[in-house]
């Protein structure tokens, strides 16, 4: 089998543990973009679902006919598009945060018992993981979110096993490694139980992969879910999420960018910063790398 | 050489017989495939008899069969718009995403290699900074994103491109560039990857030593060896990330594919459709991969020399 790990990449050759400029900017807007999306419902001037037939598709500040309070401009019905882009932020990094969650249970889970148990239990879960790898999963995104219609809890779902397979492949490699290193040997030996090996000795090596991997999911899934908004099979109207904003705004895109715009720049902003935060926790957490 | 042919054919067997259970097993979940599949406008008398003709009074496990042999026999029954049958609906679509997929794949090689090559070559000035930046971008933006920020600014703005169709060349542009964008990202990092490992190792200090020109050292020496990792990348990862990226960027373009025949039958519920084009792709892609890691068996001779 032809074996390709995941290429390391850095963004520049300084020393891991230095935090350069772009890194310190990323995490800056990355804190800021969570705290405007943890405080959305206190910060926006309106409530994303009132609509104003009477102010409809006004431009943002700056441009003539803009109307006073909407910065970011209305949409098609009058409604505020800061205050839906912020709503729709917190609702995509809710589901995000869970999904990544239900991802790191399960894959950590199984990672860990093919980790441990060598044999058929190990063969099964890896063959589960290479399946998981060779079939494109926003096709069984597609396929879960039609049948099932698009609620909230399906959509979780599908997020929370869009990624569960890269925990279990680091979860059990790390094991693996692990087990064979003299501390857990010496463990071993004073008489220690797999039980308390595990808890005491495995998992606090795992914590830095994990949450190294925890933050790229994360960003992995944001993408996910606007794709699937974007489509018209995530997120359902009026709910605001910054995919289905741009999927919907499409056609007012000629008169009317703003509406797509907005939550455009701040779906990249979220996965830039998001990738860059991943990239730095990385840095900082392998000393493997620090020579590449 | 043979137990590892014979591993791949299996993997591949054994991933094909997944993707077949875990469709039936989707439809089923979502209730009676009759009532799901043929929907409204159906007598109860109608309905029983269709229940027993499509035998769904049969067991679970007798309906899993009989689904396993239709499939066989490439029956994948008919479609719940076009009244036509599956395997036809797809089969009309497979040349447009065909085309995309090969102009796609095309930029792809012909962006990233030279990337990667210069990422690895160059990778302590600011030329290897900004490979790495240029694929960190592309990793990071979602290809609906990019898609439209061109179409913002290629067809509304500057009006130089058109949106919608395939019908000419300038028509396939923006779609092959935004379904290259994740492409080209991954490419390019594994390109640099594979450079530096070639790069490092003794043979190179050797084609040196003995006066070779650089680059000839780097091309032919360098990437010749890494070709074979890039190439396997070509296959393994691209056939996803494009399976993938084809479903949005279609769905922008109007491209008349897969990618978009699978969310209008999503969205319109047409199951069978969405079942059988959900297949078509997930075999196409486990073929590819299958075929990648047979070619990457022969072009790699510590595989193809192996005993058991």
């Amino acid at each position: 089998m032809v074996q390709l790990a995941d290429p390391i990449m850095r963004l520049s050759k300084r020393k891991a543990n230095q935090t350069n400029f772009i890194q310190k900017t990323a995490i800056a807007i990355a804190i800021l973009l969570f705290a405007s999306a943890f405080f959305a419902p206190l910060i926006v001037p309106f409530d994303p679902l009132d609509q104003s037939l009477l102010s409809r598709l006004r431009p943002p500040l700056g441009f003539e006919r803009f109307a006073v309070g909407h910065w970011a401009g209305t949409d098609e019905l009058g409604r505020d598009v800061l205050s839906r882009a912020l709503h729709g932020m917190r609702l995509t990094l809710s589901l995000a945060f869970a999904g990544a969650v239900i991802g790191l249970l399960i894959g950590g889970t199984l990672g860990l018992i093919a980790g441990l148990r060598q044999g058929w239990a190990e063969d099964a879960i890896m063959s589960l993981v290479d399946m998981q790898i060779a079939i494109p999963f926003t096709l069984v995104a597609l396929l879960i979110l039609s049948l099932m219609g698009s609620s909230l809890t399906v959509l979780v779902m599908v997020l929370g096993i869009a990624g569960w397979e890269q925990y279990a492949r680091i979860v059990r490699a790390e094991v693996r490694r692990l087990s064979a290193l003299p501390f857990i040997e010496a463990a071993w030996t004073a008489g220690a139980g797999p039980i308390y090996i595990a808890w005491r000795h495995v998992l606090p090596n795992l914590i830095s992969p994990l949450v190294v991997q925890f933050t790229l999911a994360l960003s992995n899934i944001v993408i996910l879910e606007s794709t699937l908004s974007f489509l018209g099979l995530g997120v359902q109207p009026p709910q605001p999420s910054l995919g289905s904003m741009v999927g919907l705004g499409r056609d007012y895109m000629p008169t009317a960018p703003w509406i797509v715009l907005v939550p455009a720049a701040l779906i990249m902003a979220l996965t830039f910063s998001v990738q860059i935060l991943g990239d730095w926790l990385r840095d900082r957490a392998d000393v493997r790398l620090r020579d590449r | 050489m043979i137990p590892y042919l014979a591993r791949v054919v299996v993997k591949s067997v054994v991933t094909l017989f997944a993707i077949f259970t875990v469709t039936f097993i989707a439809t089923r979940l979502s209730g009676n495939p009759i009532d799901t599949f043929l929907g409204e406008g159906l007598t109860t008398e109608g309905r029983e008899e269709l229940i027993r003709y499509f035998q769904l009074d049969a067991s679970l496990w007798q309906q899993y069969l009989a689904f396993l042999r239709g499939a066989m026999s490439g029956e994948f029954g008919l479609s719940f718009i076009d009244r036509r049958p599956v395997t036809q609906v797809v089969g009309d679509r497979l040349w447009a995403s065909g085309q995309l997929l090969l102009a796609s794949v095309g930029l792809t090689v012909l962006v990233a290699i030279p990337l990667g090559v210069l990422g690895a070559i160059y990778r302590k000035s600011w030329v290897g900074s900004a490979v790495m930046m240029i694929a960190f971008a592309g990793y990071a933006m979602p290809s609906f994103i990019l898609s439209i920020l061109m179409v913002l600014t290629f067809s509304y703005w500057l009006n130089w491109l058109p949106v919608v169709g395939n019908s000419t060349l300038l028509h396939f542009i923006m779609p092959t560039i935004a379904m290259s964008g994740v492409l080209v990202a991954a490419l390019t990092r594994f390109t640099r990857n594979a450079m530096l490992d070639a790069l490092g190792q003794d043979f190179i200090r050797t084609a040196r030593a003995k006066g070779l020109r650089e680059s000839r050292v780097v091309l032919r020496h360098g990437l010749g060896n890494a070709g074979v990792t890039v190439i396997s990348v070509i296959g393994l990862q691209v056939a996803g990330l494009a399976a993938a990226g084809s479903v949005v960027v279609e769905n922008i373009f109007s491209w008349p594919g897969i990618g978009q025949l699978l969310v209008n039958s999503a969205l319109e519920r047409d199951y069978p459709v969405l079942q059988f084009g959900v297949i078509t792709v997930a075999i196409a892609v486990v073929v590819i991969n299958a075929i990648t890691d047979i070619a990457y068996a022969f072009a790699d001779p510590r595989i193809r020399l192996a005993h058991s």
